[in-house]
């Protein structure tokens, strides 16, 4: 145990390794042990099972934030696509269990690529399109693969949807909440350490010196349009991850739910969380589909009110009314998102009792 | 031929109102470089502003549509003081998703005191005003709408090109440094543009609910389709609004005139990429070159 002791006060970095250390001391690294061990631990086993199930979309909604915070917090390109690839994931995890008879664990990544894929195909555009046109771009995206999904009823069987086996691994049949809550944050996990890992890399590097300044980043030798598509790739690759979990979680898929409203959804995600912070995302996942719940709670809690029914069937457009209120919030507000948040409680304790 | 022909009018009207829906974006666009998310809401706003004082408090027709205008007119400068403002020279993401959280507010708000549900007007439309050639038949709103359409260009044509406010914003658009140099007063015409803006998306909301019937849902998403419209015309050109209108209009009729009718909302989008693609500024946009 070399530095056991709390966060300094200053910046006392001496080296470029310590600077790029994922975790700024050894006490850091004993708190995300520790975290982990009572995720996998307790959390499962003290939380009900709608708990459970919240738990869990929660943890695959995280993975996709995470894959489109590292195309627009790191990359500075914005889609509004990435709930379209969500489909995509998830149908391609569907038609390689079902058609083609895959187990689990080769569909799952094998959708991962595909949607990488489609992500490269959409995010094409970006070698000559930039800020909002790209966007608007992406956004074409969005409403092309919705109809891809809906038309292309060889494949995807249309508006009928798909059913999909039971998911097993390792001989185990996933067949229980509890089980997929292990292997979803497993995941999670993983593509945690992949995403943080990726940032200290050239590639990540390159990344981010291409949303600090596209133009000085071409100077300096980093060819742009590789890096943008690898972007694209990367966050896609997530977000067909997280679909394909979803759909095999969900045991049964439409075309409905990849709307443009669900990449609204994600990039609410990624901005109330933090742009460009990976802890950000899973913030901004827990918060949003905390949110989500919440709202439905209490819809749901007036609906069966009596006197209240009325009322509460109101209630369910103002959910979506609550759904923008927060994001213009943090945006007005708090545009650095949770991440901040949590950054600011943290050094307060740091610094107390001076803390200015 | 007779098919072709009623397609033709079918898409030219059509396409006249998704030309009138892409006005007041451009016109964001235009001054302060704002891709307006929630501008589908603003429509929506205002032919629902318009419902209320027609159907439920029994104005006047003409009262009531200049109420209606005068209102948008405070309601969108109203949201350029309070939520655009603090924005100004962020950076882009901040911008659109503001406009997308304002879109959903708005359309649950309206959702919450309207419903879903297809309301429509009392038909006030005079039936002198439909036009009958040979077999071929337009209904009174279409007339109608072409008349206000006609008017409303010539106006802002005339505004642009010789009020000192106008003249302001031309300015503003074109260059926002050396405006403010000059004394313009960049802010009042942020202002302006989304007041302006929004007047316009009122007056076209309410041809639209003459047309279709109001609701929610559906307004909305013509606040969508205007991306295919103005990204064809050119982002920051007000006439290209009008002909990308026209040309998606068109499109939109014949494809699902003579391929399949299904493919008639997403054919726009499938343009859309390829005129990116081909031709980013469009038919009429100001070409910024920048090679990377």
């Amino acid at each position: 145990m070399r530095r056991l002791h709390f966060h300094p006060c200053g910046n006392y970095k001496e080296s470029y390794a310590d600077e790029l250390a994922l975790f700024g001391t050894d006490f850091g690294r004993v708190w995300a042990i520790v975290g982990v061990v009572l995720l996998f631990g307790a959390v499962p086993f003290i939380s009900s099972p709608y708990i459970l199930y919240v738990l869990n979309i929660t943890g695959i909604a995280a993975i996709a934030a995470l894959g489109l915070n590292i195309l627009i917090g790191f990359t500075g390109q914005i889609s509004l696509g990435h709930g379209a690839f969500f489909g995509v994931g998830a149908y391609a995890g569907a038609i390689l269990a079902t058609t083609c008879g895959l187990p689990f664990w080769v569909s799952v990544p094998g959708a991962g690529i595909i949607t990488a894929l489609v992500g490269m195909v959409f995010g094409a555009p970006s070698g000559r399109l930039k800020g909002l046109y790209l966007t608007i771009a992406t956004l074409a995206g969005q409403f092309i693969i919705e109809y891809i999904l809906v038309h292309w009823e060889s494949l995807t069987k249309g508006t009928m949807g798909i059913m999909l086996p039971a998911a097993s691994l390792f001989g185990l049949e996933l067949n229980s909440d509890l089980r997929f809550f292990y292997v979803i944050f497993a995941s999670l996990l993983a593509m945690t350490l992949v995403a943080s890992n990726l940032m200290r890399t050239r590639y990540g590097r390159a990344f981010i010196a291409i949303r600090d300044n596209d133009r000085a980043a071409e100077g300096m030798g980093i060819p742009i349009f590789f890096y943008k598509l690898l972007s694209f790739a990367v966050s896609s690759f997530y977000a067909g991850l997280a679909g394909a979990l979803w759909a095999y979680y969900m045991r049964s898929i439409s075309t409905e739910p990849f709307t443009l409203g669900l990449s609204v959804e994600y990039i609410a995600m990624v901005i109330i969380g933090g742009l460009g912070s990976i802890p950000g995302s899973i913030f901004g996942a827990v918060f949003i589909t905390g949110l989500n719940e919440g709202l439905r709670f209490v819809t749901d809690a007036m609906m069966n009110f009596p006197g209240l029914s009325g009322f509460g069937l109101n209630m369910a457009s103002l959910r979506e009314f609550a759904f923008g209120l927060a994001i213009v919030l943090f945006i007005l507000l708090e545009p650095k998102g949770l991440a901040e948040l949590w950054r600011i409680v943290r050094s307060t304790f740091r610094l107390w009792p001076f803390s200015y | 031929m007779e098919f072709f022909l009623q397609l033709l009018i079918n898409g030219l009207s059509i396409g006249l109102l998704y030309g009138l829906s892409a006005l007041g974006f451009v016109m964001i666009f235009k001054s302060s470089s704002v891709l307006n998310f929630a501008h589908g809401q603003l429509l929506a706003i205002g032919a629902f502003f318009f419902l209320v004082l027609v159907s439920w408090l029994q104005v006047p027709v003409a009262l009531a549509f200049l109420i209606t205008l005068a209102g948008s007119f405070v309601l969108g400068f109203t949201v350029e003081r309070i939520f655009l403002r603090p924005l100004i020279g962020e950076s882009l993401i901040f911008v659109i998703m503001l406009t997308v959280g304002l879109a959903s507010m708005f359309k649950g708000l309206l959702l919450f005191f309207f419903g879903g549900n297809l309301q429509t007007y009392p038909d006030f439309l005079p039936a002198w005003l439909a036009l009958q050639m040979g077999n071929i038949y337009v209904a009174p709103v279409y007339v109608a709408s072409s008349l206000m359409g006609g008017i409303f260009l010539l106006l802002f044509g005339l505004f642009f090109k010789y009020s000192p406010q106008g003249i302001f914003m031309r300015s503003v658009a074109d260059n926002q440094t050396a405006a403010m140099s000059l004394g313009v007063h960049v802010k009042k015409v942020f202002a302006l543009s989304w007041a302006i803006a929004s007047l316009v998306a009122a007056m076209s909301g309410i041809v639209l609910g003459i047309i279709n019937g109001i609701n929610v849902h559906e307004i909305s998403s013509i606040g969508l389709k205007v991306f295919p419209v103005v990204i064809l015309g050119g982002l920051d050109s007000i006439g290209g609004a009008i002909i990308g209108g026209i040309i998606i209009g068109l499109l939109e009729t014949f494809t699902s005139g003579y391929i399949s009718p299904s493919l008639r909302d997403v054919i726009p989008y499938i343009v859309l990429v390829v005129i990116l693609l081909i031709k980013p500024y469009g038919l009429f946009g100001l070409v910024e070159i920048e090679r990377v």
